[in-house]
Order: C-alpha cells, then sequence, then structure tokens
C-alpha cells in the first residue's frame, strides 16, 4: 500500500512501490491532466509539484512521494499563482495543441513561486526543460513575463 | 470520451436545422479542383466515399438546437493550428451570433459531405483548412441566417427584406423579435435560396479581428480530452513492441508466464509484425513487453544502413528522372553560359515525433468496430479499418478527438489499424498506447532528399538557364499508392517547378529513388518545405557568387511576383538589412510563396566561442492574404519558424542493421527556449482570399538559418542538419 498525498486529499492505493507517480495519477487515479510524452524525463509533459517544486512524475517511482505533497495541474488553479498564469496563458493565447501546456504551466507556477520577479534569465533557465513541439516559446515567455511584472 | 462526439440527447432530428448538406453539394461542385495530378489523387482514393453518417442527425456544418445554441460541425480536426476557432467565426460572422454561442462538434468521416477539394479527400493538411472552408462555412452561416429571417416573416406577415438578424435573433419592423431557437422548425422546412450572397469584408465584426481560441480553457487546466486521456468502460491499456525492421515478423515468444506475472497484466496478443500485452496501466504493459522474450525475423531489410542508403541516393540524382517542368533550351542554355554554377544539397529523413505519442481507443464487437482517436484523414482510417476488422465500412464508427501534435502524423492510420487488429481479438475495449521510443522508431519518415541544381549565368551573373534534379522517396505514392502517368511527385516538385524567380529555360527532373526499409509520409511543410530549402540556399548563392546583396539579388528576379516582392522587402526593412551587423554576427533570408500565402523569414546569427553559433533574431513577414483570425496567424508562424528551425539544426534519423537509431529525444533533439530568441512577426494586411499558414512558417526556416552561417562563418553549409557540423550544440 502506497500513502499518497494528492492535491490536499490523502489516498491509500494498492500499486507497486516503483510504478512512476506519473501512471499513477493517469491509470489508477484518473488524473489524466498530467501527461506522458517520453518516459525519461526530456519532455516535461508530466510535470508536477512535489511539496511545491517541479518534478518530472514519469521517472519518479512512486514509493518516493511518501509523505510529500504532490500538486497536479487539476488543482493548480486553487493556488493564486497558479490562477494568474493560467489567465496569462489564455490572454496570450499561448496554447496551440495543448497536450505540453500541463506541464509547461507547472513549471511557470513553480518558477512564479519561487522567484514572482522572474527575469528573462531565470524564465529561460525554468522553462527550457519543457518541450513544444507546436513551439509556443514566444507566448509562453509572454506570458509569464505579463505575470512576473504585474 | 468527449460528449461533443455525438448530438447532444435532448436534440431530435425535428429540432435541427437543416439544409446544410444540400449547401455542401452546391458549394464543394463549385471546388472541382483542375490540376490533373489531383484528378488523379481523387480517383486513387475515391473509395473513400463512405455513405451518410449524417443519418444520425448531423447538418452538415451547422446546427440549431431550440434554446438557440449553434453548434458547427468542424469537418477539419483541431490539432492546435486554431481551425475550428476560424471556422466557428466563419460561420457566427453570417449568421450573426456572438463567437461565445458556437460550440464545435467533430464530423464523422462521410467524403460526400466533408471532402475537401484542395486535397481530395475529408483530410485535415497541406495548409488547405481556411482556404476550403473560406466560402461554403461563411454559406452555411448566411444560409441558416437567410431561412431564419424567412421563417420569421412568415410569423410575422412581413417581408424578409423587413427583417434583420442580429445577437441570435431575428428582429421585425415592429418591434418583433424572435430567438433563432424559436425559429428553427420553421426554418428547417425553408429551401435554402440558390444565390447565398456573403458579406463583404468592409462589414465583418468578427473576422479579421483578434478572437480568443475556443479550445484553450480546458488546455490550461488538465481538463481537455486527447486520445490518450480517454476512459471507456471495461477498457484496458494496451502497447506493443513491433519488430524493429520495417517489413520483419514475430517469429516466436517467450517467457509469457513471467510477463503475465506482472501484477495487471491481462493478455499478450501475437500480431504478424509485433507483440501486445493489455493491462490496467501502461506502466505494467512495458514491464511486460521487457520481460518477454521476442524472437524477430527481421525480414530482407536487416543488413541496411544510412551509409548504404545515402550512397545509393546520392548515385540515383545524378540520373535524369522524368520531367516535371521543361521550358526553353536548357542544354543550350548552359552551353552557351558565360559561367555555371552548381550546388547539390541534401535534406535528411525526420520523425514527425508529437508529444502526444500514437494512440487509438478501440473497441470491435460482432457487428460494430468504434474508434476514438484523433487522426487527420478519418475517412482513410475508416476504409483501412475496415479491412483490418473484416466489418463493412459503414460499421466502422470514428470519433475524432483533439490532436496532440499531427505534423502530418496523423494522416497516417498505421497505429489506428494495429489497435484495430488487437482489440478484434479480444473481448473488452483497449486503449492503445505506443512508447515514444515505439513512436520514433516505428514512424512515417519525410523523405531523405538530395536536391542537385545547376544554373547557366550571364556576364552579370544572373540565372539565363536553370536545372533541377529532385531525387528522394516519393510520399504521394505511398500515401496514395501510385503516381500520376507522368511518374512525378507533385508534392516534392512544388515550388521547385513555380519559382518566385523568373526563371528562363526552367528544367525540372524528379527521381524517384524509394527506400527499401524506411517507410514515408508527409511532414509539416510537405513538398514546398523540402524545395524551398534547395531554392533559397541556391539563390543565395548565386547572389554571393555575384556579390550582389541577396535581398537585392532576388528582387531583381521577381518582378512578376508583387506579394513576394513585399514580403522579402519588409522583412529587410524590419531588420534594418542595409545595415552592417558587427563582425561575428551575420543574416539570412528566404522567402516563399507557399499555400496561397507569402512569407520571408530573416535569422540573425552571433557567433559564440570557438565555432558555436546563437540565434539572435527571428522575423517572419507573413502576407496571407485576409488574415481570419490574426492571432492564430501569428501564433502559426511563430511556431512554424521555429518547427523548421528545429529539425534543421539538430534532426536526423539514421539507420543501422535496418533498424532507426533514435529512439528519444536525448538523441532527437527539439528546440528549447533556450534554443532561441522570440519569434517576430508581421502580418501584411489585405485583403485577398485567405491563404494557409499552418504549414507556411516552417517553410522557409532551414534556408534562412543556413544562409545565416554562412553570412556569419563564410562557410556554406548543404546538408541538414547544421548539428553535423557542430555549430549549435547542446
Amino acid at each position: 500500500m502506497q500513502k499518497l498525498m494528492i492535491n490536499d486529499v490523502e489516498h491509500e492505493l494498492d500499486v507497486p512501490a516503483d510504478m512512476p507517480l506519473l501512471w499513477v495519477l493517469r491509470d489508477v487515479m484518473g488524473l489524466t491532466g498530467t501527461k506522458y510524452g517520453c518516459g525519461i524525463a526530456q519532455c516535461g509533459v508530466c510535470t508536477v509539484h512535489l511539496d511545491g517544486h517541479a518534478t518530472r512524475s514519469c521517472v519518479l517511482p512512486v514509493s518516493a512521494v511518501a509523505g510529500r505533497k504532490v500538486t497536479t495541474i487539476e488543482s493548480i488553479g486553487e493556488q493564486a499563482i497558479g490562477q494568474a498564469v493560467q489567465k496569462a496563458w489564455l490572454e496570450h493565447e499561448v496554447v496551440q495543441c495543448g497536450y505540453c501546456q500541463s506541464g509547461q504551466i507547472m513549471s511557470a507556477v513553480a518558477l512564479l513561486t519561487e522567484h514572482p520577479k522572474a527575469n528573462d534569465e531565470q524564465i529561460v533557465g525554468a522553462m527550457s526543460g519543457n518541450l513544444c513541439r507546436c513551439a509556443t516559446y514566444t507566448r509562453i515567455r509572454a506570458a509569464i513575463k505579463s505575470v512576473s511584472q504585474a | 470520451m468527449s460528449d461533443n462526439q455525438s448530438p447532444p440527447a435532448v436534440l431530435s432530428r425535428r429540432g435541427l436545422l437543416k439544409g446544410g448538406a444540400v449547401l455542401s453539394g452546391l458549394v464543394i461542385s463549385a471546388y472541382l479542383p483542375p490540376m490533373v495530378s489531383r484528378s488523379f489523387a481523387a480517383g486513387v482514393v475515391k473509395g473513400a466515399n463512405l455513405g451518410d453518417n449524417a443519418e444520425k442527425g448531423y447538418g452538415a456544418f451547422v446546427r440549431i438546437d431550440h434554446s438557440g445554441a449553434v453548434t458547427v460541425i468542424s469537418p477539419k480536426i483541431e490539432m492546435g493550428q486554431g481551425i475550428q476557432t476560424g471556422i466557428a467565426m466563419m460561420v457566427a460572422e453570417e449568421l450573426e451570433v456572438p463567437l461565445s454561442q458556437v460550440t464545435i462538434a467533430e464530423a464523422p468521416p462521410n467524403a460526400a459531405l466533408y471532402t475537401d477539394p484542395l486535397l481530395t479527400f475529408q483530410a485535415t493538411g497541406g495548409s488547405t483548412s481556411t482556404r476550403y472552408s473560406w466560402e461554403p462555412l461563411r454559406k452555411a452561416g448566411a444560409g441558416a441566417r437567410i431561412v431564419l429571417i424567412q421563417a420569421a416573416a412568415l410569423r410575422w406577415n412581413v417581408a424578409p427584406s423587413q427583417c434583420r438578424a442580429e445577437n441570435g435573433r431575428v428582429l421585425g419592423p415592429n418591434n418583433q423579435s424572435a430567438g433563432y431557437g424559436e425559429l428553427v422548425d420553421a426554418a428547417a422546412s425553408l429551401p435554402l435560396p440558390a444565390d447565398i450572397p456573403l458579406k463583404p469584408i468592409s462589414e465583418f465584426k468578427l473576422l479579421g479581428k483578434p478572437a480568443r481560441r475556443l479550445d484553450t480553457p480546458n488546455k490550461v487546466n488538465g481538463s481537455a480530452k486527447f486520445t490518450i486521456d480517454l476512459q471507456i468502460p471495461g477498457m484496458l491499456i494496451a502497447s506493443t513492441r513491433t519488430c524493429p525492421v520495417s517489413g520483419g515478423k514475430l517469429r516466436d515468444l517467450n517467457n509469457e508466464a513471467g510477463a503475465r506475472a506482472i501484477i495487471g497484466v491481462r493478455d499478450i496478443v501475437r500480431l504478424d509484425n509485433a507483440v501486445a500485452v493489455t493491462a490496467t496501466n501502461f506502466w505494467a504493459c512495458q514491464q511486460a513487453l521487457n520481460a518477454l522474450e521476442i524472437e524477430w525475423d527481421m525480414g530482407p531489410h536487416a543488413g541496411l544502413d544510412s551509409a548504404q542508403l545515402d550512397k545509393s541516393l546520392f548515385e540515383a540524382s545524378a540520373g535524369d528522372g522524368v520531367f516535371a517542368h521543361k521550358a526553353g533550351d536548357i542544354a543550350s542554355a548552359l552551353k552557351n553560359a558565360s559561367s555555371r554554377f552548381e550546388a547539390i544539397y541534401e535534406q535528411p529523413f525526420l520523425s514527425h515525433s508529437p508529444l502526444e505519442p500514437m494512440t487509438c481507443v478501440a473497441h470491435v464487437r460482432a457487428d460494430e468496430c468504434e474508434l476514438w482517436v484523433g487522426c487527420q484523414a478519418p475517412g482513410l482510417a475508416q476504409m483501412g479499418a475496415s479491412k483490418v476488422c473484416g466489418l463493412p465500412v459503414e460499421k466502422v464508427v470514428i470519433h475524432n478527438q483533439l490532436i496532440g501534435g499531427g505534423f502530418g502524423r496523423r494522416l497516417e492510420s498505421d497505429f489506428i489499424f494495429q489497435a484495430v487488429d488487437i482489440a478484434r481479438k479480444l473481448s473488452y475495449p483497449i486503449k492503445l498506447i505506443w512508447s515514444r521510443e515505439e513512436d520514433m522508431t516505428h514512424d512515417r519518415y519525410r523523405p531523405h532528399y538530395v536536391d542537385r541544381l545547376n544554373a547557366a549565368l550571364d556576364k552579370d551573373l544572373r540565372p539565363v538557364g536553370w536545372e533541377h534534379r529532385i531525387a528522394g522517396a516519393s510520399v504521394v505514392a505511398a500515401y496514395l499508392g501510385g503516381l500520376p502517368a507522368d511518374g512525378v511527385d507533385f508534392d516534392a516538385v512544388e515550388v521547385a517547378k513555380d519559382p518566385i524567380y523568373t526563371l528562363a529555360n526552367l528544367q525540372v527532373r524528379y527521381i524517384r529513388h524509394d527506400p527499401e526499409v524506411i517507410p514515408v509520409s508527409w511532414w509539416r511543410g510537405v513538398g514546398p518545405l523540402r524545395s524551398t530549402y534547395a531554392v533559397e540556399c541556391f539563390i543565395d548563392e548565386l547572389a554571393h557568387n555575384a556579390k550582389v546583396d541577396p535581398v537585392k539579388y532576388r528582387l531583381g528576379l521577381m518582378q512578376s511576383q508583387p506579394r513576394a516582392q513585399a514580403v522579402l522587402s519588409k522583412a529587410a526593412q524590419l531588420t534594418d538589412w542595409d545595415k552592417p551587423l558587427p563582425a561575428g554576427s551575420g543574416r539570412g533570408v528566404a522567402v516563399a510563396a507557399v499555400f496561397g500565402s507569402f512569407v520571408a523569414t530573416v535569422v540573425e546569427l552571433e557567433k559564440q566561442g570557438e565555432k558555436g553559433l546563437r540565434i539572435k533574431r527571428l522575423v517572419t513577414v507573413i502576407d496571407c492574404g485576409f488574415a481570419n483570425n490574426p492571432t492564430s496567424v501569428a501564433a502559426q508562424m511563430e511556431g512554424g519558424t521555429l518547427f523548421g528551425l528545429s529539425a534543421a539544426l539538430f534532426n536526423e534519423i539514421l539507420i543501422e542493421n535496418g533498424q532507426v537509431q533514435q529512439t528519444n529525444f536525448h538523441q532527437y533533439r527539439q528546440i528549447r527556449m533556450s534554443d532561441a530568441p522570440p519569434v517576430e512577426v508581421h502580418i501584411v494586411e489585405s485583403v485577398e482570399s485567405p491563404g494557409g499558414v499552418g504549414e507556411t512558417g516552417a517553410v522557409p526556416a532551414a534556408a534562412a538559418l543556413v544562409n545565416a552561417v554562412y553570412a556569419t562563418t563564410g562557410v556554406r553549409e548543404r546538408r541538414l542538419p547544421l548539428s553535423r557540423s557542430g555549430y549549435f550544440t547542446v
């Protein structure tokens, strides 16, 4: 049994200890907002927050998150910064296909939580682990800046 | 399963505003394409006439229910290009409803209703969507408005000309007012007029103004469902290992017991060239596939590698092939030339690698095959699935879904057929998810091409003869099953045979050379991208050879192309082209007329360290005619530019022992935010008919980059990707 705290709710799940958190979220709990893209922490579409820090859930064994707080895209809008980022994403019309955007938003919220006034260098540093095949980077930058400069 | 796939239960057939089907027939016949090659394609895919799913309650394009809610049935799938919002805007503009009142439903496969005449079948691709939709979708909205007004006029016993439509209502001369919902039953029984006038651009309220996308709010909170997110009752996850060499077979399987022992695993299914595992979760599928000892018969291509493929294509490219274009007398032009200039360009095999890997939900029952899948060519998918499961075509139901990245990959249905092949052997629905490794090593790749150009130059070093040989696998033949009688892949030679430059004695030869092992397909930018790379690099070389500024040299040869001239001039102006850059920096440009649009891109580079280069500035100018939704146009140009650069910088699929060597993003790098600055887009104001933008942004990027490398370093690179030469490193 794995004890998990997901989006402020406690869960006790009968899943193998080495199962990556991504598949626990998606296939066991039905939280499909967190995506699969590469399985080797190269693309960032599986990004969640572990105690507020951006983490790739595709390579994170579920046993490693016991006793820690997992936040996913489904509840990020409950945080003030999460809500601000989601709003900025829509105002700047960031999204194209949208598949990577859960991960992009989770990375952006983690950045802005740590650095509310994030500068260009910090934005590039925090966001370059997240791939977007539609290459929406121009608008991701603009959306994050609109929050950090607000 | 998303709810927008079938008509809401509250709608009765009587409650629907009909007439769209009649309308679409009328409009489509007006669009019959004149090109011989297109007619050929139409012949090949004629089998895609699939009966009428409209029986399930669909009008062709527009439905209005009793509450007045408007549903637009989109013949085009949304994969990030914003087309469904664009189509909704076209309908809403003429129907006189606010965009917020419109929802989108995906069109089912139906060749009679949803064939795109520019493509000759029902599909989303080739930057045709806006061009195709521009007239029929506005007419669908206008036609509906006309009959709604007539219905109101009859009710009020006034002339239709005394009424007008506004904000989802018809208003009468004596302050009468009726919502569309009240009028649909009466309107549905009225015939559509033969002539449906459309608003002039000057009266547009929605079109031409930036609009928020309708599909994006659910994409920022995780609630949007892509195929990979769907949950069907009783469904299990499936994943496959397919023979690593194309054409190979599954020979034997050992340690099935070990695989079955993994918690959550249900079934192991043997396919002709693959093995599938079903389980309660994807992780268990992968564990089981790893546990299986799979013996492959690698087939006849197991000895091939990239060196052999390169060599055979390179040798073939010197041949004569067939004529794609022949004007004047190139032989005497070359013979009489003051000088000649030759160059050979190479572009590698490329993977699509959308971030949502190939995924399909399939449920095959005795009497029906039901599929939930994001696909760009639903009619072809339906036809092929019918063959795999042995059910009639009309018993294959496809619920199209949001696509997590297409780029041409989902014009192919190979993964859908594999899902059907697995599901037909099982009693429950499956969601087939390919691992990234399966996705990258079993793609249908953009072909490797060799372009040989040879120019005859006059004493001013301007071209007076132009010979272009294009060699590579035929995507058209791979997709449609053959080439037209002239043997020319009409996609591969686009741009090359219709250049924006006035070129006397132009001769283009096409040399078909299909690789033995690698399946090929459409890739964003398609033929125009591949030819633009060669032509725009070559013209740049000719300019430098003549010691003339590359912008001036081009402008001097494109007097018959005012719109192309205008975008090129604008790009030069925006980048201060005439002002020299500091040492260690350089600019490159490329210009193209493609997909009904005109585009010019400038890349500015600066040296970094010993041999490194960094992209400093990116500017692209687009004239796509009337910009339906300027926000979507800009977004497509930004993303398309970086998509093109990503491949030109880093990407190449290589083969060893018949197997693709790049398995995941650590070996097939994609452009990241750290690799490029923001893209600056300038949209030319225009009232011309809309052109395409989905493919367009990617087209000039590679040539502009390579030309910038020359301007910065003095080294002329001709073979992509540039990472081969070490300028752009991780």
